[in-house]
């Protein structure tokens, strides 16, 4: 590989649009789902097969334990229309052991997925331009080995595509990336909430109602 | 309340049973007031079978001759009894043999409690001997289901179940256990009844803002039409319904399941709606002003084309189950709740009305519709009988005190449209589902489920082939169902679409049957059969008179069509009363 302009001059450093919402081709959205669900084997098919029953493809999921003992959280990323999207979000709440779900366009949540790059060791130590590439995209270097090094960067994925492009010129051996995780803007956290869930006398805020707040939004013709 | 004192008593009586997993599930349905079960034993359910040995005088147990049939027997018990139907079956086949019957269930919002029996829990995942997958499965078509691999699980996972099953949105539960749960003894503490689960709200609190709304709407209106569905009969708000639309003086017509929520002969009650609905329903539903859908969930036989379904008219929604909320059509005001709740809210609310020049309308249409429709139907000048006339007579001979189970087609859309209904969880059909062979065994569970009463099935020639096998079920516990089949030696609602649609290309709906009347005698059931108007009404008093089950064959009129008829892709305003009009 050439050690001379290995492209990087070429691309484009700034960072991706992070606030505007994304639009396909078909006119449909990027969105965000949040599922707080229980703890319970078998739920992620439950909600697995509420999109793949409408034909939808999942761009990315992602699962693990919430803040709160034994209340996992779910953060699903599809491109639909909102309208699908909203029908979709109440059929899943509507599921025994899910307790809420929010649905987000992009300018509604920071986000973030996670990349590891695995390149040869060899070419890394030759290029000089490396350590401006990893100051320019914010990478690790989490492992290294005589025969290769692992970065990690985190972002969008348009930042973590863009080094892809970069260590593709070094040889890149693998490439993982996970699913995109999201905080809400405005959210005010669960805690609250699962309070009233519990409660056997909710209040009149109490979930159920929460749609019914914003009716002129949804509700009307 | 009174089960879960008599459970603590208990247990201040005797501290701590050390009793098997399947002992436990047995007193799981006793302390939740279960009668009777619909079954079909096999090998990984057997510890829960040999547990049951001793509780014959507690639990009835109704040996099925198919899981299908047991299952559409725990629908039709629950449909005529307002309970949960209990279902058990092995695992691998038995289980898989359910799954048409919880779809049905599921759709139709039938509480069921369905438990399956499984391979020991070191096995599961071998692919050993009839190891199905159940739960995923059964995932898409049950409200909930679970899986028990260990004995101390099992009281506290079936309060759950049938908790899930009959609150809210009623609909199907399927338990699967291991066998080493069911065989495993554990220390039991007694059942308590499940009253709450954080995870899930069944009964929302109703939002006053929204019925006032409602309500405001309502005293507008100059031409508000009701149509309702089943939640009136799953809410047991029947008299609530009732108490509304005579005081808004509101005419209201019925989806298939809503039928028998509100008597026939009520004055507002306006007809069917639907695809084979009344004419006057449909066409109206495009004129009314205030449109006020209750416990209906606007499924597409209902509505036809939605962009041509009641786009001038302001829609109220009440419904118990969020996800229906603007799923099809958009509510102007949606009333979240139970309509046993919102119902007296609403009514309290409405001024007394009398639309009298609008219900006129209704009256109107029906005099059209019996005058191209219904007066060849119910009184033919042909030689040959019609689906119609049967069901005429039998409601006079019934008057229309009898359950009616039907099964899927031309002879389900005939009965609906014209049986008489006097009370409410009359009317047991599939559906949403539209399962051909739902009938025979639903009428065994419905006779279960309300002995009292009258109850007979009316099946097409296909579905009573689907599943006769039940005429064994019938025969060895004397089942006393009467059986009406409507021969038409046809597959007669795709033919009548294939004559329609499809240029009388007839492909693969001449079905033959066999002899009715000896396969009945075969199962010691009386049966006879008739193809002429004279014999009819005799034919049916002896049915009906006599002691026990009964099969009577009609013969009836092979190419005839069911009318009026909204096509598919049209709207419910583009209702056709004959086939010169399509």
């Amino acid at each position: 590989m050439s050690k001379e302009n290995n492209g990087i001059e070429n691309l484009d450093l700034i960072t991706a649009p992070g606030g505007n919402a994304i639009i396909d081709k078909s006119g449909k959205l990027e969105f965000t789902i949040t599922v707080y669900t229980e703890n319970q084997v078998g739920l992620l098919s439950r909600i697995a097969i509420m999109f793949s029953r409408r034909k939808i493809n999942v761009e990315s999921l992602n699962t693990s334990p919430s803040e709160i003992e034994n209340i996992h959280r779910f953060t699903i990323v599809i491109n639909e229309y909102e309208d699908v999207v909203r029908k979709l979000c109440r059929q899943i709440e509507k599921q025994v052991e899910v307790l809420k779900v929010y649905y987000n366009t992009n300018d509604e949540l920071v986000w973030q997925e996670v990349a590891l790059y695995k390149v040869p060791t060899g070419i890394i130590a030759d290029i000089v331009k490396v350590e401006r590439l990893l100051r320019q995209f914010g990478a690790r270097v989490i492992a290294i080995t005589k025969d290769y090094t692992i970065f990690e960067t985190t972002g969008h994925r348009e930042e973590t595509d863009r080094l892809i492009k970069v260590f593709g010129q070094f040889g890149l051996i693998e490439f993982v990336r996970s699913a995109r995780i999201a905080i809400i803007k405005d959210s005010s956290g669960f805690h609250e909430k699962l309070q009233q869930f519990e409660a056997r006398e909710p209040g009149e805020d109490a979930n159920e109602n929460e749609y019914l707040n914003q009716q002129e939004q949804v509700f009307t013709m | 309340m009174e089960t879960l004192e008599i459970t603590e008593k208990e247990k201040a009586a005797t501290p701590i049973q050390n009793i098997s997993g399947s002992e436990a599930v047995l007193k799981a349905l006793v302390a939740e007031d279960v009668d009777t079960i619909f079954g079909y034993p096999g090998g990984a359910i057997m510890p829960i079978y040999d547990a049951l040995y001793d509780y014959a005088d507690k639990l009835k147990h109704i040996l099925v001759r198919h899981e299908q049939g047991g299952i559409h027997a725990g629908q039709g018990y629950a449909r005529s009894s307002g309970k949960v139907g209990v279902v058990f079956a092995t695992s691998g086949p038995g289980a898989t043999n359910l799954v048409t019957g919880l779809a049905d269930a599921m759709i139709d919002s039938t509480p069921l409690v369905c438990i399956t029996g499984q391979v020991f829990a070191h096995l599961l995942g071998t692919d050993a001997f009839q190891e199905v997958d159940v739960i995923n499965i059964t995932t898409p078509v049950t409200k909930w289901n679970y899986q028990v691999t260990d004995a101390t699980e099992i009281p506290t996972v079936l309060a759950k179940a049938f908790y899930i099953a009959a609150t809210g949105r009623p609909g199907p539960v399927l338990i699967d256990i291991t066998k080493n749960a069911q065989l495993q003894k554990f220390d039991y503490e007694g059942y308590k009844k499940c009253d709450h689960i954080r995870s899930y709200r069944p009964k929302p609190i109703v939002r006053k803002e929204y019925v006032e709304k409602a309500a405001k709407l309502i005293n507008e209106a100059k031409r508000p039409f009701v149509i309702f569905g089943q939640g009136i009969i799953l809410g047991t708000a029947e008299k609530e319904f009732k108490a509304f639309i005579e005081k808004g003086g509101l005419p209201a017509a019925w989806t298939i399941l809503g039928l028998s929520a509100l008597e026939t002969d009520h004055p507002l009650n306006v007809g069917m709606l639907g695809m084979h609905g009344n004419y006057g329903p449909n066409v109206l539903t495009n004129e009314c002003d205030v449109l006020i859908a209750v416990g209906m969930r606007f499924d597409d036989r209902v509505t036809g084309r939605l962009d041509k379904y009641a786009k001038q008219a302001q829609v109220i929604h009440l419904d118990i189950d969020p996800a229906e909320i603007d799923k099809n059509v958009k509510a102007t005001v949606p009333v979240w709740g139970d309509c046993k709740e919102t119902l007296p809210m609403l009514t309290k609310l409405i001024d007394k009305k009398n639309h009298k020049d609008w219900i006129s309308k209704f009256h109107e249409h029906i005099r059209k519709e019996a005058e191209v429709v219904i007066k060849d139907e119910l009184n033919p000048t042909g030689e040959i009988l019609t689906m119609g006339e049967v069901i005429k007579v039998l409601n006079e001979l019934t008057d229309g005190n009898a359950i009616i189970v039907t099964d899927v087609g031309q002879h389900q859309m005939v009965t609906c449209r014209y049986a008489k209904f006097n009370q409410s969880k009359s009317n047991i059909t599939s559906g949403g589902a539209g399962t051909m062979g739902f009938a025979l065994p639903a009428a065994i569970g419905a006779k279960y489920g309300a002995p009292e009463r009258t109850v007979v099935a009316i099946i097409g020639d296909g579905g009573f082939q689907m599943t006769l096998q039940e005429l064994g079920t019938i025969m060895q516990f004397n089942v006393n169902v009467k059986i009406i089949i409507l021969n038409n030696e046809f597959l007669g609602m795709v033919r009548q679409w294939q004559q329609l649609f499809h240029e009388k290309r007839y492909s693969f709906v001449d079905i033959t049957s066999p002899d009715y009347v000896m396969l009945a005698t075969a199962y010691k059931i009386a049966a006879r059969s008739i193809c002429k108007r004279e014999h009819l009404k005799n034919a049916l008093n002896t049915m009906l008179k006599h002691e026990g089950s009964y099969l009577l064959e009609v013969m009836v009129g092979k190419e005839n069509n069911v009318f009026p008829m909204v096509p598919q892709g049209r709207g419910v305003a583009e209702i056709i009363l004959s086939k010169e009009e399509l």
